[in-house]
């Protein structure tokens, strides 16, 4: 029997469940390993090098390299262990969250000081919300 | 006999942490998130409760992917405040309450929640931002600290409905420690949030308010809400949310007493990526 999912079809959104988990399991540990300083300079060192004493995915090193979390959160990787990547690199919170949508930091800050983004449209895959992959990226940083 | 005596609950976004650390509140991006928490500053002073029963989640700081309880107890001495990656948060150690941990522990367990007993963890904003909101900038916090984390990172995270029984079981254990203590209990985290994919920045001021009213007014409705309308309305990380219904649960009208006063209300966006939620409740004599 499978199980219930119900949150296939939220436009945007990868559930971190436990199949996600199992596929991201070495990459979010490797993020992990980004909460003691002298691995944050050691990363910082030489990237690569780094990531393959991980038993990750060649994707999944490729994805770190480029700092591209859409890739990362498709590879299994959880927002709150990718953050230990945006921590290290001296990024808020506000940065990685935008740096997904294809804003620049400037077009994100200014949409969530305008109250964020609506649900309207971004309910169910489908709609036209500007989270829909249609509307994809959504700003000038992703149309470079 | 100890007694629950309010409830408070409150987002917890890392930024409002660093925005206090790093001397910001008086920005004007900041000020109206600061300008909801006077009161609750002032209430704390002239409610100073003997323990808090903080409830929140850890963002992949004290619990990695080896190990994810569902729901887990402190019952340590003290638990030091993390280094998330950007360096640990300069407040102050947060002192424990062993002695009444490990009896809401022993009495939880026995009304059937299997808790984890963590005996040793580092505590990280989840814990520390709902305290600098309440607190301010102390040189120790006003009193001991009961640490209850819930798993909201991997899915399923628990049901509403089953968070809101936890508070009821927690109230009973609270009401059976024999020592005369005043306690608060403090849900953490929401409210409409998400944090991840071309989704991201997502905030639902309507959802946010009518789940304001309900957990004040029809907690048992609050409690039935299933996950995939807090992942479609409130966003990813909105999910948090259920982390209030503890803390609703084990307020005294859930066990027939009178409904309780509502001491304060606060709602603002945006806080970073997230919107801004805040309550204080009372139970009444």
């Amino acid at each position: 029997m499978s199980l219930e999912k119900p949150y296939l079809d939220v436009p945007g959104t990868t559930i971190f469940d436990a199949e996600q988990s199992r596929l991201g399991y070495h990459l979010n540990q490797f993020c992990m390993s980004l909460m003691k300083a002298a691995n944050r300079e050691r990363f910082k060192a030489n990237e690569r090098a780094y990531l393959d004493e991980w038993p990750m995915t060649e994707e999944q090193k490729q994805a770190v390299l480029a700092r591209d979390l859409n890739r990362c959160i498709k590879a299994g990787g959880n927002i709150y262990f990718l953050a230990k990547i945006g921590a290290t690199d001296g990024k808020s919170f506000q940065q990685m969250a935008g740096s997904m949508t294809g804003m620049t930091e400037e077009e994100y800050r200014d949409m969530m000081i305008k109250g964020g983004r609506s649900a309207e449209g971004n309910r169910v895959v489908g709609e036209d919300g500007d989270a829909q992959a249609h509307h994809q990226p959504q700003g000038k940083a992703g149309k470079k | 006999m100890a007694k629950i005596t309010a409830s408070v609950y409150t987002s917890h976004v890392p930024a409002i942490g660093a925005a206090i650390d790093l001397g910001k509140t008086q920005e004007p991006y900041w000020q109206p998130v600061f300008k909801g928490y006077e009161f609750s500053k002032q209430w704390m002073k002239d409610n100073k409760p003997d323990v808090i029963f903080l409830v929140y989640n850890d963002h992949a700081t004290a619990f990695s992917l080896e190990m994810i309880p569902t729901f887990a107890i402190g019952t340590a001495a003290e638990f030091t405040p993390a280094d998330e990656g950007w360096g640990p948060r300069p407040v102050p150690m947060v002192k424990g309450h062993p002695e009444l941990a490990s009896h809401i522990a022993q009495s939880v367990i026995q009304q059937d929640f299997d808790l984890t007993i963590v005996n040793k963890m580092d505590v990280d904003h989840g814990l520390t931002v709902p305290l600098s909101l309440m607190c301010g900038q102390p040189q120790a916090w006003p009193c001991p600290v009961i640490p209850f984390a819930v798993n909201v990172v991997q899915y399923p995270v628990p049901s509403g409905q089953r968070c809101f029984n936890l508070g009821k079981a927690i109230r009973k254990a609270v009401e059976s420690f024999d020592k005369d203590l005043n306690v608060q209990i403090w849900g953490t985290g929401g409210m409409s949030h998400q944090l991840q994919g071309p989704r991201a920045g997502l905030i639902n001021k309507e959802f946010d308010n009518a789940f304001l009213d309900k957990l004040i007014a029809d907690p048992a409705a609050a409690a039935a809400i299933p996950h995939i309308d807090y992942v479609r309305e409130a966003g990813s990380e909105g999910i948090e949310l259920v982390m209030w219904l503890i803390a609703r649960g084990a307020m005294a009208d859930i066990d027939g007493g009178k409904p309780p006063k509502v001491a304060h209300r606060f709602y603002h966006v945006p806080a970073s990526n997230t919107a801004v939620g805040h309550l204080i409740l009372e139970n009444q004599r």
